[in-house]
């Protein structure tokens, strides 16, 4: 049993988030921040989706998600997005339990594939939303991805 | 009846048989599903699998009881191997007692296991695989993984050099990994790429590193047998960086990567494979649902979650196919034999049985027995000190009075033994000890030696910590295991058995979600407080500096408990209150 | 040295690329152990061309992981085109380099 590993969070996260991944940007809104930048303060997904899509309305689309069902390491969790959706310009990747849901966005070139790969952090168990725009609609997707305390196997 | 060696032998004599014959009076009843022979096994078909599987070092026959606690939840409620005691027995149309109800249950455990003697021990499965491969030619052996521990001294001191050797004497072909990685990487490329060469492959499609991606291991090999391209694919645990030290593996990642496993079958297919074998340490339910999802394997050979499941499962593939879908037992207690037979380009029948390896029934190889003998009786020098293996095994510590087990869901009373220590030794208000499945049983009235206590604790991470903790954290790390245990989708799912406790008493309802399971949290009939704090003592723990480590390991706290008691009895066990399960054929009261 | 390791395989027609990049990417929001708040520092922008041709612009906030992974496909390129890959941090600072794409 690795209540330890709590313990030692516990005692080295000021914010008292119950967060497993050490230092894994249990995010409040930064100080530096363009106005472009902005989806990245949003405390909601579907803020940052205003802000980063200009809309939070959107269908679901045929967007595979791959993540591990478990995460290895919070601070690190290996993230794919593809689609096999036509004219996608846009791709956003957001953990809607983190203080703020967006990690990232991408926008695509004429002739690039609806396919991103990153890895982020985690600070809870949390469902990851992929939003993409193809020709002007938005399209989701989400999956959930656990953060455990581990130990107590085999 | 208590078979001894010399009654067996003349048994044996007077049948002319060579080595397996059953003598009357232990026979079970006369046919069909409980066979008169337990290996008597004629070869069906012609591709032949050989299995074992959670062996956990464990070179010498133990006694080893099945769990009377192993729920399922949402759709994996009542299905194998959820069932337990008679529910398993009826399910699977099993006679009780007898050898095979006596492998497979719990039931009458003590009575049964002093009549029928101990199980497993590799010098009686290397007879044992003997014989049947000599009926099936060019037949696999396939290692499942935990085969280098945890659980055992020998193990631990040789840094597994005495379980490859083994391997390497009992002939096995491909193996896969779980409580290996615990060694640390090094150590698993150094046995691999020197030991193994040119002997016994290990497989693993879903070990990468964590940089590039790229894979550790070979993902797949294809081996012809009778004419017939046999393709088998290596799954290691997913979880290893999780359940066990990530900072021993720090530059791998695993995962289920079921994406990748389709990707993996597609390719082995390509490669002109007839037959696919998925050699897996995944656990039973994350492998019924990886054969709905991924289409084109035929078989699941399975480990981890230690179950001892008779009969395969025939599981739909995504378009339409069949999968069986098998788990191995532990702790040498099993060898699993599946027939197959492959004609005009698919799989036409199958022939699988899961043959309990009873020591008092086989003749032990002789080859293997002095090899056995040789390694244990060595020196060695670990943390500093240097011992011969044998004599610190087999120091009698203490005697118990009762039976004392590891496996189920909740709490076995070797475990409460471990708790009870934990809580004296390092001066503790609660104890919290792994859910590990692996740990040997003793039975009452035979003396606790180190070795059983080695057999329950012998890993590479053995720090015993004591450190404050507030109610409500307790709470949080009791929801957070219980989650790995029983969400309801095995995808999600860690595989190990809820953590122990001592002292502590609490309510859990399986069937609601993280959060909401644990209930009525009481130290000494007073209800935990959250924001209390309480003094709780533990081991094992995955971080790489343990918070609180207290500089013993937890061998010794166990091994100085039973030197100061002399006898121990477990009077009550501390098993949580059930909520939520009435009528779950995967409990039953003991 | 680039804190940069790119690797861009065309196959099929389709150019996969894989990066790799040094940088601590931190939140702002970590103490070290003197109890002092440790900057923010992390990329905000990463960029890929190839020739004039933008393929993909990514902006990242502090969430995405100390030494970020990054992979992307697109369609159109050849054997021997050199792929450029750029990126920008909250401090101003950025780095980039250039594959040929194999």
């Amino acid at each position: 049993m690795n209540s330890k590993r709590r313990v030692f969070l516990k005692g080295t996260l000021a914010a008292g988030t119950v967060g497993v991944a050490v230092g894994a940007g249990l995010l409040t809104p930064s100080t530096v921040l363009a106005s472009a930048r902005e989806g990245f303060e949003a405390g909601s997904v579907s803020d940052a989706l205003k802000s980063v899509m200009g809309s939070d309305s959107h269908d679901s689309g045929d967007i595979t998600i791959s993540a591990p069902e478990l995460a290895e390491n919070g601070a690190v969790v290996p993230i794919t997005v593809e689609s096999s959706l036509t004219g996608v310009t846009d791709i956003a990747i957001l953990a809607a339990a983190n203080n703020n849901p967006l990690t990232s966005s991408y926008k695509l070139g004429e002739g690039t594939k609806a396919y991103v790969a990153t890895r982020i952090k985690m600070g809870d168990s949390s469902d990851i939303v992929a939003v993409l725009k193809a020709n002007g609609q938005l399209y989701s997707s989400s999956r959930e991805v656990k953060v455990t305390i581990g130990g107590c196997g085999g | 009846m208590n078979l001894s060696r010399r009654e067996f032998l003349q048994v044996l004599a007077a049948a002319g048989a060579a080595g397996f014959s059953l003598p009357a009076s232990a026979r079970l009843g006369a046919a069909g599903k409980n066979p008169s022979d337990p290996y008597e096994l004629p070869a069906r078909g012609n591709v032949s699998i050989l299995h074992f599987t959670d062996c956990h070092g464990q070179l010498l026959p133990v006694y080893f009881r099945e769990p009377h606690i192993n729920l399922g939840v949402a759709e994996m409620k009542g299905r194998p191997p959820h069932l337990v005691g008679k529910a398993l027995l009826e399910r699977y149309g099993i006679d009780h007692p007898g050898l095979l109800s006596h492998a497979y249950t719990y039931l009458d455990y003590v009575k049964l296991a002093e009549h029928y003697g101990r199980v497993g021990g590799f010098a009686h499965l290397a007879t044992l695989v003997k014989k049947v491969r000599d009926q099936r030619p060019g037949a696999l052996l396939l290692d499942g993984g935990d085969t280098w521990g945890g659980g055992s001294g020998t193990g631990l001191w040789t840094h597994a050099q005495d379980m490859v050797d083994a391997q390497l004497k009992l002939g096995v072909d491909i193996m896969t990994g779980h409580w290996e990685f615990t060694f640390g990487a090094d150590r698993v490329r150094e046995i691999v790429e020197n030991d193994f060469a040119g002997h016994i492959e290990f497989l693993a499609q879903n070990v990468v590193d964590v940089d590039w991606g790229d894979r550790i291991f070979k993902p797949y090999t294809i081996r012809e047998m009778n004419g017939v391209n046999v393709a088998v694919i290596g799954q290691s645990f997913p979880y290893t960086p999780i359940a066990n030290p990530r900072h021993m593996v720090a530059e791998w990642s695993f995962g289920i990567r079921h994406g990748e496993m389709q990707d993996t079958v597609n390719n082995a297919r390509a490669d002109g494979a007839e037959v696919v074998i998925l050699l897996s340490h995944n656990g039973m339910d994350v492998d019924i649902k990886l054969a709905q999802v991924v289409d084109g394997i035929d078989a699941i050979m399975g480990g981890h979650t230690h179950d001892a499941v008779p009969a395969p499962l025939e599981i739909k593939g995504p378009e339409g196919g069949t999968c069986l879908v098998t788990n191995g037992g532990s702790n040498g207690k099993f060898l699993g034999v599946l027939d197959l037979d492959f004609r005009d380009g698919r799989i036409r029948d199958y022939q699988y049985r899961l043959l309990p390896v009873f020591a008092n029934l086989i003749e032990p190889d002789p080859d293997m027995a002095r090899y056995i003998e040789q390694v244990r009786d060595q020196e060695v020098t670990y943390d500093g000190q240097t011992f011969n293996m044998k004599d610190a095994l087999s120091e009698e510590l203490a005697v118990s009075e009762d039976l004392l087990y590891r496996r189920g869901n909740f709490n076995g009373t070797f475990d409460q033994l471990i708790c009870d220590a934990l809580m004296e030794q390092v001066d503790a208000q609660i104890a919290f000890s792994p859910g590990f499945r692996w740990g040997t049983t003793v039975l009452p009235g035979m003396p606790i030696t180190f070795e059983h206590v080695m057999d329950q604790t012998g890993l590479t991470y053995p720090a015993v910590t004591r450190n404050e903790m507030s109610g409500a954290m307790i709470k949080e790390i009791l929801e957070d295991v219980a989650d790995n245990l029983y969400n309801k989708d095995p995808f999600y799912q860690q595989g190990g058995d809820m953590v122990r406790v001592g002292g502590l008493q609490y309510s859990i309802d399986p069937t609601r979600s993280i959060g909401e399971r644990i209930g009525d949290m009481e130290l000494n009939g007073k209800p935990i407080a959250p924001n209390e704090s309480y003094v709780v003592a533990g081991w094992a723990s995955v971080q790489e500096q343990p918070a609180g480590n207290t500089g013993r390991k937890i061998w010794d706290v166990v091994a100085d408990y039973l030197r100061d008691h002399e006898t121990v009895s477990i009077s009550e066990l501390n098993e949580p209150k059930l909520r939520g399960v009435e009528g779950n054929p995967g409990v039953s009261s003991v | 040295m680039s804190s940069i390791r790119v690797r861009a395989q065309l196959s099929d027609g389709v150019t996969n690329v894989r990066a790799l990049i040094s940088h601590p990417m931190e939140t702002g929001q970590r103490t070290d152990s003197g109890g002092n708040t440790i900057p923010a520092h992390y990329i905000t922008e990463v960029k890929a061309k190839v020739r004039d041709r933008e393929i993909l612009t990514a902006n990242w906030g502090p969430s995405i992981s100390r030494n970020p992974y990054l992979s992307f496909q697109f369609e159109g390129a050849s054997s021997g085109d050199t792929l450029e890959l750029s990126w920008v941090d909250n401090n101003g600072d950025s780095d980039s380099t250039q594959v040929q794409i194999r």
